[in-house]
């Protein structure tokens, strides 16, 4: 009864959305309040169905409903409640199902606090996001039902793979879904703002709150996505460049652009069609990794089970939704008027730097994406472009990047004095250059890129720093005075801060584990130790321990550095029966400055010791904390009040507190 | 001419979904991304002779394969399998059906124990008009194999003419298995 009332809900909601893609745009067409207040209610009514039909597949996953087929697909009594959980978006159809929901949650939020939003443009942008449920809910309904049921129902299901059996990815389809569904409603406010022929600073205000819920949410998702395969594929890889990571990079990127060029709309009042084409193109490209993960036109290792009918469908909906997007786009984008004028050297010229440079970036990592894809179809042969292809391209592309990004918030509007900045930033070239000579005390001259990598790092970290103490005036006023002036600094500018140094840490991460990593693979008996970077690996038992779905073989090492005592690291390979599949558990222990990195495979040969393999990974745990800072930076600036959802904005009244100084707020 | 360059964006993406439905339809046709070509095509099968899975009947060899004294040759498949393969489960109604439409499947045992071998195909049911036992592998790098399943078909000269690596999909044996058997037969 549950599963029917599940798919109820999934019908109606597309009855709904129908409702709220149609009447809200025929109400401001006709300027009639009535029917463009038809967009906040139905948003709702679709928010409700669908949390009905979302819960419909949770509850079925929960207690195991077996007369459903996407539980018995994906789900076993004996798996633990987390995954039971996480299962229901572990698979095609109910990860369809998360990913409405998702959209559903976004359209009622701006029905909810989008009261500040002139009537006519929240009813179009409410009818877009409909526009985009219809495409989706006729999907699922047309061809990817989850509530399908099976007659007899089996005793017990297939479980699910056993490699999303883990808790950093139970929550990383979530954010990534709350990133690329976020990212609709960017896309729905650009397609709004076209309609209405009107893009101003209001506008980009209204824009940028759900911009940044996006890209925080993105940002959080594929360091979760990375983190997981760090610890689980068992060598500490933590990004492999596969089409499906780079279907989630790419939308970063280009929103990580989009999120900067409406600064430069709200403050200036320029750069307005291109922040519409990101909004459109940012959007297009997470549609665009649905497409790619679903349809079987790439081969991936986290591809879905795929299948072209759906492929065919996606692309429908990709098209309509883009080819739509554009065409309004090629349509009204040449009425927007052009704002202020700036000199090459200020504000706008460093963000406008930062989005050629982070588009170029996006249009590197999608030609990589596609260009085998693209021998194939032309009859090149079977290539694949792997790591080399993007460490030549993309990460020189990040290296002005990220040089810039320390330079950027200290330039002022319209014409700033480049030699007064630099000067500002004295310390952070200091801060560079000794990180670079720790770098290369600690490790040696080899790699010279990576010493220069990592001076670059601490060159953008510090100037972050930099960049508030600046604002804040410390040290050149009183203490408390400064403190005080750090409490009322806008939230925004520490945002930009905080997100800017986190970048920072994670590219000396990144650089530390690619350049000095240290291996050890080697067969071991019980009892003996081996050395690995100055620490010793001694391997001390290895036995069976049962898990709730699974069997283990347990591991257990000592590590000791000179004699002292270090860590007890219990790797395992767990056994899976259901599925009969094998997966890898590493044991990891760090100290925040590096990894010691475990795994215990199988039985050598000789039946007598083991395979294993031992790394130090140095400063890897850095790649999550910085990625943890620049998300933290993107909800620090969501909270700024100039943004707040729901706080109405007195735009009479002037920014914020107006004890602040005026100090550039970003 | 301002307005033309707003429209370029458009064209671009057009493009770009033009050519995703001309892969989708390929991808229809069996041309899927991860259909691996193979060196050994047209080449004939590499020399083996396995010991049979089961003692006492008949294993698998390269004689076995192509025309033999009296006879012209048959068109073969002969499929690499292990009883602790997943996919191979996945396949093997398949197979069996194809058993039963009479074509001739030989089985090799890939890097298994006799015992679950055999025991599987005493509970699922036996497709292989023989089945041997590859238990060091050998055979399988000879023929190229990345991992089970993988099926080739053999054509009546015991040259190998087609590879298909992962499972047999009902699509690619309605697209590309059974026309291949049907044209090579003729």
């Amino acid at each position: 009864m549950i599963p029917e009332l599940g798919h109820y809900a999934l019908v109606l909601a597309l009855v709904v959305a129908l409702v709220q893609s149609v009447i809200p745009l025929w109400g401001a067409a006709r300027r009639d309040p009535a029917m463009m207040e038809v967009g906040r209610t139905a948003a709702y009514c679709q928010f409700v169905a669908l949390a009905l039909a979302f819960g419909a597949l949770t509850y079925a996953h929960v207690v195991s409903d077996f007369s459903v087929l996407n539980v018995v697909e994906n789900s076993h009594t004996d798996k633990p409640m987390l995954y039971k959980v996480a299962g229901v978006w572990g698979n095609h159809e109910g990860s369809l199902v998360l990913w409405v929901f998702i959209l559903a949650l976004f359209g009622a939020m701006v029905a909810a606090f989008g009261r500040n939003l002139p009537a006519s443009l929240r009813a179009r942008v409410l009818a877009v996001q409909g526009m985009i449920g219809v495409g989706f809910l006729w999907f699922m309904v047309a061809t990817s039902n989850p509530f399908t049921r099976v007659d007899p129902a089996p005793l017990n299901g297939h479980d699910l793979n056993p490699l999303l059996q883990d808790p950093g990815l139970a929550f990383h389809p979530p954010f990534l879904y709350l990133g690329y569904v976020g990212f609709s409603l960017c896309f729905s406010f650009a397609a709004g703002a076209l309609l209405e022929g009107r893009v101003d600073a209001a506008w980009a205000r209204w824009v940028r709150p759900w911009a940044l819920i996006a890209w925080s949410s993105l940002t959080l998702g594929i360091a979760m996505g990375s983190w997981w395969s760090y610890y689980t594929l068992g060598w500490g890889g933590w990004w492999f460049w596969d089409p499906v990571e780079n279907a989630s990079l790419m939308p970063w990127l280009a929103g990580t652009a989009l999120l900067h060029s409406a600064i430069v709309v709200e403050k200036r009042d320029t750069l307005k069609s291109w922040t519409i084409l990101l909004a459109i193109v940012t959007f297009t490209l997470s549609l665009m990794g649905t497409f790619l993960v679903r349809s079987g036109v790439l081969t991936s290792v986290h591809a879905f089970a795929s299948d072209p009918a759906r492929g065919v469908f996606i692309l429908a909906l990709l098209v309509v939704a883009t080819g739509g997007g554009l065409l309004l786009y090629a349509l009204r984008a040449p009425i927007l008027k052009a704002g202020g004028l700036f000199a090459p050297i200020s504000r706008e010229g460093g963000l406008v730097l930062n989005n050629l440079l982070l588009s170029t970036a996006c249009a590197t990592v999608f030609l990589g994406t596609l260009y085998p894809l693209f021998m194939d179809a032309v009859g090149g042969g079977k290539i694949s472009i792997g790591p080399p292809f993007f460490n030549a391209t993309f990460v020189p592309l990040m290296v002005p990047v990220v040089a810039v990004m320390a330079m950027g918030p200290l330039l002022s509007w319209k014409r700033a004095d480049l030699a007064g900045v630099l000067g500002r930033l004295k310390i952070a070239a200091l801060v560079g250059v000794v990180a670079a000579l720790a770098a290369l005390w600690l490790a040696g001259t080899k790699p010279v890129l990576a010493v220069l990598a990592l001076g670059l790092a601490g060159w953008a970290v510090m100037g972050a720093v930099v960049d508030v103490a600046d604002r804040i005036r410390l040290f050149r006023m009183p203490l408390g005075d400064s403190l005080s002036r750090a409490r009322h600094l806008p939230r925004g500018a520490w945002g930009t801060a905080i997100a800017h140094a986190g970048l920072g840490v994670a590219v000396a991460g990144m650089v530390g584990t690619s350049a000095w990593t240290t291996e050890a693979i080697q067969v071991l008996h019980i009892g003996q130790a081996v050395d690995v970077a100055g620490y010793s690996f001694r391997l001390d038992s290895v036995a069976e321990a049962p898990g709730p779905n699974y069997t283990a073989r347990r591991a257990v090492l000592t590590v000791t550095h000179q004699g002292d005592f270090v860590a007890t690291l219990a790797p395992e390979q767990r056994f899976y029966p259901v599925t009969r599949m094998t997966t890898t558990g590493a044991a990891i222990h760090t100290n925040f400055f590096s990894d010691l990195y475990a795994v215990v495979g199988e039985p050598a040969p000789d039946g007598t010791g083991y395979n294993t393999r031992f790394y130090r990974h140095p400063l890897v745990p850095w790649i999550w904390v910085g990625s943890i800072l620049m998300m933290t930076g993107g909800l620090a600036s969501l909270s700024d009040r100039r943004l707040r959802v729901g706080v109405p904005l007195k735009r009479a009244a002037p920014r914020a507190a107006a004890t602040v100084p005026p100090a550039p707020a970003e | 001419m301002r307005r033309l360059m707003f429209l370029i964006p458009l064209v671009l993406f057009l493009g770009l979904a033009g050519w995703f439905a001309v892969r989708l339809k390929q991808i229809d046709r069996g041309d899927t991304p991860d259909h691996l070509p193979s060196v050994m095509i047209d080449k004939p099968v590499p020399a083996f002779d396995l010991p049979p899975l089961v003692e006492g009947q008949p294993g698998v060899a390269a004689k076995d394969l192509g025309p033999s004294a009296g006879e012209s040759g048959k068109v073969r498949l002969v499929n690499f399998w292990a009883s602790w393969c997943a996919p191979c489960r996945s396949e093997h109604p398949i197979l069996m059906r194809l058993a039963g439409q009479g074509v001739d499947i030989r089985g090799i045992d890939y890097k298994d124990k006799a015992a679950d071998g055999q025991a599987i195909l005493a509970r699922d049911g036996n497709p292989y008009a023989a089945v041997a036992r590859d238990e060091s592998g050998r055979t399988a790098i000879d023929f190229g194999v990345y991992g089970v399943p993988e099926t080739y078909v053999i054509d009546r000269q015991g040259r190998i003419r087609y590879r298909q690596v992962g499972p047999i999909t009902p699509q690619d044996l309605q697209n590309r298995i059974l026309p291949l058997i049907n044209e090579l037969s003729k």
